[in-house]
């Protein structure tokens, strides 16, 4: 399935892939054989979805758990803030940015 | 290597003049002070008029570290500090020190000449002192990580795990730290442990963490870790976890404990008992200033988002994790990490890089921190309990 080589996958378990390159605004990626459009740039360092995970599924990085879905996620999805929360505490971000 | 051998058996590898403040309000003439030599004098001390027990202990060990080589107390005069204790500790040691109570000298501007004066004269004996040769297994090195993203743990935070295996393997002490961010990772961690009651103690004590940042209601995590990708504390801790390397874990210790020989040790930062006096560590230097009271000779720091800081008493190694940052910051940083990232590295290649380093520094090479003057320093009040019996298996 075709990747492309920005995309890293740590564990052979794991339902992210990270970033080791940065994805520029409206690319369109190869992410595990689907072609995903991105409307906006993406870092070094975020993760997108290889494997779908179901809502309050596990999401797996490293081999291990690093939270749980709050909504459904895709593969090819950004998987972030908006879609995965802590099982211990949770996460301050500052959302008012100029 | 050469150091400066201690009466305690220690080595140094640097040889400054602390000058040590015990109270916010000796401040002013301590850094004054310091100004005399600013290479060679580096200002502690602790902002607290109330007693802790914890930053009584924390002064004693900073002012008897083996990068110290003589120390000059700075007390205002009716701090609850317990100056005379400090004082008879650090002369026990058979270093110089002297103690300046300001409102027994003159006021500031009397207490700042005597203070240089006493300075001047403990740096030019210092640079006379002689040196002894010193092995890697004399070396105790920290890591801490800070200004994290999600390229920390893929680069930075492994690679340092590579240097420390190694470090280990040649006999130093190697401490690896945060307990709040190893939550998530007490299973694999416990399982590293020289003995099972060592992994019920290191799973206590991220239990114990957990709690205190849940009643806290922030975990060990800033805004910027989420900005480079991090979206969870759990998440972050498998990064920081990556660190410690595969080493098996020898014991667990609180701030102040010495690692009593090589191998590879956890610390535990969180205070014990109820929540009191806020957050464990309020920010990355107060780990560091944790570290060297645990006799860290130099303290391996990894960063994403992009640290600067160094340390007063030890020498840090600023390891960039995130290759974008280190374009930005490069002059600030002592290892490019982010290397592994666009394949011109491996992670072995800059593992190795790092123990390399970690030798210069040892052997007086100064840190980028070092040479831009970074002499950072925090320590505020906690509340520990001794680590128990199984935590330090023989």
């Amino acid at each position: 399935m075709l990747t492309d080589p920005r995309l890293l996958l740590l564990s052979p378990r794991d339902s992210v892939f990270v970033l080791r390159g940065q994805i520029e605004a409206g690319e369109t990626v190869w992410v595990a054989g689907i072609a995903v459009a991105f409307p906006q740039a993406l870092g070094l360092g975020h993760k997108i979805a290889r494997l779908a995970v179901p809502q309050d599924g596990q999401v797996i990085k490293y081999g291990a758990p690093i939270g749980r879905a709050t909504h459904p996620i895709a593969p090819g999805d950004h998987v972030h803030l908006h879609n995965l929360r802590s099982d211990y505490t949770p996460t301050y971000a500052i959302e008012a940015k100029p | 290597m050469k150091g400066w051998l201690r009466s305690d058996g220690r080595k140094g590898i640097r040889n400054v003049v602390a000058v040590a403040y015990l109270v916010e309000c000796a401040h002013h003439v301590a850094r004054k002070i310091a100004e005399v030599a600013p290479e060679g004098a580096h200002v502690i001390g602790f902002p607290g008029c109330y007693p802790n027990a914890y930053a009584q202990r924390m002064m004693e060990r900073l002012c008897t570290h083996p990068n110290v080589g003589a120390v000059l107390i700075v007390s205002l005069g009716c701090e609850s500090f317990n100056r005379f204790q400090l004082d008879q500790i650090v002369a026990a040691t058979g270093r110089p020190v002297q103690t300046l109570v300001i409102q027994n000298t003159g006021g500031t501007r009397s207490s700042i000449d005597t203070g240089r004066d006493w300075v001047a004269r403990q740096i030019a004996a210092l640079a006379r002192a002689p040196t002894v040769p010193m092995a890697v297994s004399d070396l105790i090195i920290g890591t801490v990580c800070g200004g994290s993203d999600g390229t920390s743990g893929i680069t930075g935070n492994p690679a340092a795990g590579i240097a420390f295996d190694k470090l280990v393997a040649a006999g130093a002490a190697c401490i690896f730290e945060e307990t709040g961010e190893l939550i998530g990772c007490e299973g694999i961690m416990a399982d590293r442990a020289v003995t099972p009651d060592l992994a019920t103690e290191l799973r206590a004590s991220v239990a114990k963490a957990a709690r205190y940042y849940a009643t806290l209601g922030y975990g060990s995590f800033a805004s910027g870790n989420a900005d480079g990708g991090l979206t969870t504390i759990e998440e972050k801790s498998l990064g920081a976890y990556m660190k410690s390397g595969q080493s098996p874990i020898s014991g667990l210790i609180k701030p102040g404990d010495i690692p009593p020989k090589g191998g590879l040790y956890l610390m535990d930062v969180v205070p014990d008992g109820e929540v009191r006096f806020g957050f464990p560590n309020i920010s990355d230097n107060a780990e560091i200033v944790e570290m060297m009271a645990s006799g860290a000779h130099c303290t391996l720091f990894v960063t994403g988002r992009g640290s600067v800081v160094g340390s007063a008493i030890s020498p840090v190694i600023k390891i960039a994790a995130n290759p974008h940052m280190y374009a930005r910051l490069s002059d600030d940083m002592d290892i490019n990490a982010g290397a592994i990232l666009d394949g011109s590295a491996t992670l072995d290649q800059i593992g190795q890089q790092i123990f390399d380093l970690v030798l210069a520094t040892a052997s007086g090479q100064p840190t980028r921190s070092e040479a831009l003057g970074h002499q950072e320093f925090i320590l505020t009040y906690k509340s520990f309990e001794p680590i128990g019996p199984s935590c330090l298996p023989v």
